[in-house]
């Protein structure tokens, strides 16, 4: 997956991009197997619930405090 | 009508077996098996999922031909949607994660060219919307528009249940084909969706038709309905006899009301496909949404191989789907032409 380079990609994710939950808490199984088919939800940083474009060859993620991640 | 019910029972075997009835009226006579066979097929003990597999493709490939309709579809305007639909994740009603989003002019002409270039001949561009207001429908102006300068491709459009005036302007704008689900049986909808009717849908179909676009309408299975539904849903779409049926397998989308719903066996799955083509002898069936979870490689395959002739390449509205080239090598593996756009104009 190629993700664009946005300033806090180098920063580890405090949160998973599909629950929103802590990502170093137990039971993201089911995330990482959804992540396959789905399109980051959450920002990794902050949480918040990001604005989803998903076009027939890629998505676009944005984060009002973040940036954007595309694919 | 009497002396094509004459031919049948002639041809059918004495014991009355669902498949050795299809073949005669399905595959050589061409009319489509009624809601009561439908549900047989669906009964039948999945030791024949082959063979009523093998027939349904016969069918297919004698009704239809060995092309296979691609089609890429993107969402224009995604999120915040007043209605219920109680598996989808786009309905503001709901607390799920998908944000409301608009995509802009330029990014909708390459989600076009992106379409195309994969030798899709239909792109559809869909809204989660009750219904189109002045701004989608200035949207859709100006974006169909902009996309017949630059792409050479039929569009398709989602966006809800229309007004007349709304189905004349969209008919005037080039829109060759409408996407209006009714998504389950009759008698289930009730269960799925409560802000608007079955009968609401219904009536948009019928406006959709009378303009002259072809009419597309399908659904979702594996959303709690009975088997005797799905064959209820199956004999109300053959009476509407769209020109195409997309086929979605439930994907339980984390938020609504459907998200604990178990994903449909494969088998379970891939019967449908061979009842639904049983059903609809000469219609586009097509693979659409939750294929990926619910049948898998493998199974893609034998649904294509059990009745399906035509799928949607890439990624769907809010979720992903496989690389076009994935289905597309598929495709030339099973020597399935993909249709090209002069066949369908």
């Amino acid at each position: 997956m190629n993700t664009t380079a946005d300033p806090t990609d180098a920063t580890p994710a405090a949160f998973c991009d599909q629950c929103g939950e802590p990502a170093d808490a137990a039971g993201h199984t089911a995330c990482a197997r959804r992540r396959e088919l789905e399109p980051p939800r959450y920002c990794g940083q902050c949480r918040r619930r990001m604005v989803v474009q998903v076009t027939p060859r890629g998505w676009t993620a944005k984060c009002v405090e973040d940036g954007v991640r595309t694919a | 009508m009497t002396e094509t019910l004459d031919v049948t029972s002639r041809q059918a075997p004495a014991d009355g077996d669902i498949l050795a009835v299809a073949r005669v009226q399905v595959l050589e006579e061409g009319r489509g098996l009624s809601e009561e066979q439908v549900l047989e097929v669906l009964n039948l003990p999945d030791e024949r999922l082959e063979e009523l597999l093998q027939l349904a493709h016969e069918v297919r490939m004698r009704h239809c031909g060995p092309e296979v309709e691609v089609e890429g579809i993107v969402s224009v305007k995604t999120g915040g949607c007043p209605e219920d639909c109680h598996f989808c994740s786009q309905s503001g009603l709901f607390p799920s994660p998908v944000r409301a989003a608009w995509l802009d002019i330029p990014s909708l002409v390459k989600a076009a060219e992106e379409t195309a270039a994969t030798g899709a001949t239909e792109f559809c561009i869909v809204a989660a919307v009750r219904g189109p207001d002045e701004r989608l429908m200035s949207q859709m102006r100006e974006g169909v528009k902009a996309i017949r300068e630059a792409v050479d491709i039929n569009i398709a459009a989602s966006l809800g249940m229309l007004s007349q005036e709304q189905v004349d302007e969209l008919a005037e704008m080039g829109i060759h084909r409408y996407n209006h689900n009714l998504e389950t049986a009759r008698s289930y909808f009730p269960n799925v969706v409560t802000t608007h009717s079955w009968e609401e849908r219904w009536d948009t179909l019928r406006m959709v038709r009378a303009a002259g676009m072809e009419v597309c309408c399908g659904g979702i299975v594996g959303m709690g309905e009975t088997p005797e539904q799905r064959a209820e849903f199956a004999g109300q779409l053959a009476e509407l006899e769209p020109d195409e049926v997309p086929l979605n397998f439930l994907n339980p989308r984390p938020g609504t009301p459907f998200e604990e719903q178990t994903v449909i066996e494969p088998r379970e799955a891939l019967k449908i496909i061979g009842a639904f083509r049983l059903a609809l002898p000469r219609t586009i069936l097509r693979y659409a949404g939750g294929r990926e979870i619910a049948l898998g490689d493998l199974g893609t395959e034998q649904g294509l191989l059990g009745g399906i002739n035509a799928v949607i390449v890439g990624n769907y509205l809010t979720t992903l789907g496989r690389k076009p080239e994935s289905d597309l090598a598929l495709l030339d593996q099973l020597s399935m032409p993909v249709k090209a756009l002069n066949q369908t104009l």
